[in-house]
C-alpha cells in the first residue's frame, strides 16, 4: 500500500472531469509520460498514456494507463520493516456527451496492487451560462477499496491470509469558472470527501516510550471514519507580451483535526514559435491530527494513535521549471501539433514534529552504534526530485 | 414570515438579474483567453502525476481540479 489510491483516482477524475468544458467537447490528444521520483529513500518510476477522441459531435472519450513500479526504503519502511519492491497498475475510462450549453461525464478508474485494490465511479454535469462567461460544475464519486497485507513466508511474498479490510469513499464537489475580463479567468471548487472503513496503514507502527531511555512499537489505531473540506480558488492572467501568471489557493479541513494550506504561483513564457518555458513554486503547511504523536507517552495510551508523518505538522516547498518544444511534421497532416516536454521539480518538506527514529531504532532491525535517546533524535526533512518526460500529439 | 419574504424577494432580484446579464467579455474578444498558454492544465497526463505526488504526502485532499471550465471559448 505505496500510496492511498483512491487519492489518486480522485486526481484522475478530476483530470478528465476538468477537461471537460461544459459547452464545448476537449481536444483529441494523445499523451505519452515517463516519470521518475526519488526521495526519502523512495524510487518511483513508471509510464503513463493518456488518449482523448471524439465520436461525432457530441461525444468524447478518454482512456489512461498508468503503472507505479516503486523501489522503497522509505523511513518508515527502514524502522519497522524490510525494503520492497512493488507495482501497481491503474486504468481509467471516461466518456463525456455534450448537449447544447452542458456536458455531462462519467468513468470509472480501477487500480490493482500486490495488497491494495481500487475501483472508483464518478459523473459530473457542466453548464455554461452567461454568455459563456460562467461555467459551474457539480461532480460526485464513489470509490470501493480492499486492503490487504503482505507476508514474507519462504521467501515468497503472498497475502496474509487472516487479513482483509474494506475502505468506501464518497465525494461531492461543486466548481465555477468565471471569465473576469479578456484577459483573465478566475475559477473556485469546494469538495467533501467522507471515507469509511479501513483507513491507517496495515504495516505503519507508532512508537511509545517503555521508560525515559526506552522505547517500543504497536500497531497504528486509526478511526474509522474521516469527512474532509476543501475550498480553492485559482486565477489566471494574460500579460500583454503573450505570457501568463496564475495564482492558486487552497484551505482544507477535517474530522481528524488536520488544517492545511496551500499556494502557488505559475509562469508560463513562450518564446519563438516553438518553445514554452513555465516556472511554477508551491508550497503547503498543515497542523497535525488530532491522534498524532511522534512518540506516545506508553503503550495502548489512546484509543486513536497514528505516526504517519502524512499527518505531522510541517510545510513544504516544491519549486520546478517545464520546457516544452512544440512542432509540425509535414508528412503527417493528420497531427495538428505535437510537443515534447521535461519537467523537473526539487521538492523539500520539513517536519516539526516527526523525528528521524533511524537514530535511535535504528535501521532494519539493527540498531545505531551510539542510539540517541528516544524523543531526542534530529527532526526529520525529506528532499526529493521529480523528473517527467513527455510527448503530446493534438489531432 | 418576514425571512419568507426576504428570500422572495431576494430570489426575485437574482432571476431578473440572471436573465438580463449581458456578457461584458464578447465572444471576439476571448483571444487570449483561448490561447494554450491559459489553459489551467496544459498537460493533464503531468498534472496528474504531480498532484498525485503531493496527495500521497499531504493530509490534505480535495478541491485540486482547474474549476471545470475553460473559457468558453467556442
Amino acid at each position: 500500500m505505496k500510496f492511498p489510491h483512491t487519492r489518486l483516482a480522485a486526481f484522475v477524475i478530476t483530470c478528465f472531469v476538468g477537461a471537460a468544458h461544459a459547452g464545448v467537447l476537449p481536444e483529441d490528444r494523445a499523451d505519452l509520460l515517463y516519470f521518475r521520483y526519488d526521495g526519502g529513500g523512495v524510487e518511483i518510476t513508471g509510464p503513463s498514456v493518456l488518449v482523448r477522441k471524439s465520436i461525432g459531435e457530441h461525444v468524447s472519450v478518454a482512456a489512461n494507463y498508468y503503472i507505479d513500479m516503486v523501489s522503497s526504503a522509505s523511513i518508515d519502511v527502514e524502522t519497522t520493516a524490510s525494503p520492497y519492491e512493488d507495482e501497481r497498475t491503474q486504468g481509467s475510462l471516461s466518456m463525456d456527451f455534450l448537449h447544447g450549453k452542458s456536458t455531462y461525464s462519467v468513468g470509472y478508474v480501477t487500480s490493482d496492487e500486490s495488497d491494495y485494490t481500487a475501483k472508483t465511479l464518478f459523473g459530473s454535469i457542466s453548464h455554461d451560462m452567461f454568455g459563456d462567461l460562467t461555467t459551474i460544475s457539480f461532480g460526485y464519486k464513489e470509490g470501493q477499496n480492499e486492503v490487504f497485507r503482505n507476508v514474507i513466508i519462504d521467501d515468497v511474498k503472498i497475502n496474509d491470509p487472516t487479513f482483509a479490510e474494506e475502505m468506501n469513499s464518497k465525494s461531492f464537489s461543486v466548481s465555477i469558472s468565471q471569465i473576469i475580463t479578456k484577459n483573465m479567468i478566475m475559477s473556485g471548487q469546494y469538495e467533501v470527501i467522507t471515507d469509511e472503513g479501513f483507513l491507517r496503514s496495515p504495516y505503519r507502527q507508532i512508537r511509545f516510550f517503555v521508560d525515559p531511555f526506552t522505547q517500543d512499537t504497536q500497531p497504528e489505531v486509526y478511526p474509522n471514519t474521516r469527512s474532509s473540506n476543501a475550498a480553492s480558488v485559482r486565477a489566471k492572467y494574460f500579460l500583454p507580451y503573450r505570457a501568463a501568471i496564475d495564482g492558486m489557493y487552497r484551505f482544507y479541513t477535517d474530522t481528524w483535526g488536520v488544517v492545511g494550506h496551500t499556494g502557488e504561483l505559475g509562469y508560463v513564457h513562450p518564446l519563438g514559435g516553438h518553445w514554452i518555458f513555465e516556472a511554477r513554486a508551491r508550497y503547503y503547511t498543515q497542523t497535525k491530527a488530532d491522534f498524532y504523536e511522534d512518540i506516545f507517552p506508553r503503550a495502548d495510551y489512546a484509543n486513536f494513535m497514528a505516526r504517519d508523518k502524512e499527518l505531522a505538522t510541517y510545510d513544504a516547498v516544491t519549486a520546478g521549471l517545464t520546457a516544452t518544444y512544440e512542432f509540425k511534421i509535414d508528412r503527417f497532416p493528420w497531427l495538428a501539433k505535437g510537443a515534447l516536454s521535461l519537467r523537473y521539480d526539487y521538492m523539500t518538506v520539513n517536519y516539526d514534529d516527526f523525528r528521524d527514529a533511524r537514530f535511535s531504532l535504528g535501521i532494519f532491525g539493527v540498531p545505531p552504534e551510539d542510539p540517541l535517546q528516544p524523543g531526542t533524535e534530529p527532526l526529520y526533512k525529506l528532499n526529493a526530485n521529480i523528473m517527467q518526460l513527455y510527448i503530446s500529439a493534438y489531432f | 414570515m418576514r425571512i419568507r419574504g426576504l428570500i422572495l424577494i431576494t430570489l426575485a432580484v437574482l432571476s431578473a438579474g440572471c436573465s438580463s446579464i449581458e456578457p461584458w467579455v464578447k465572444p471576439y474578444d476571448r483571444e487570449n483567453l483561448a490561447d494554450p498558454i491559459m489553459s489551467f492544465s496544459r498537460a493533464p497526463i503531468s498534472q496528474d502525476f504531480l498532484d498525485h505526488v503531493f496527495e500521497s504526502r499531504e493530509g490534505s485532499r480535495g478541491a485540486t481540479g482547474g474549476g471545470g471550465g475553460g473559457c468558453g471559448c467556442n
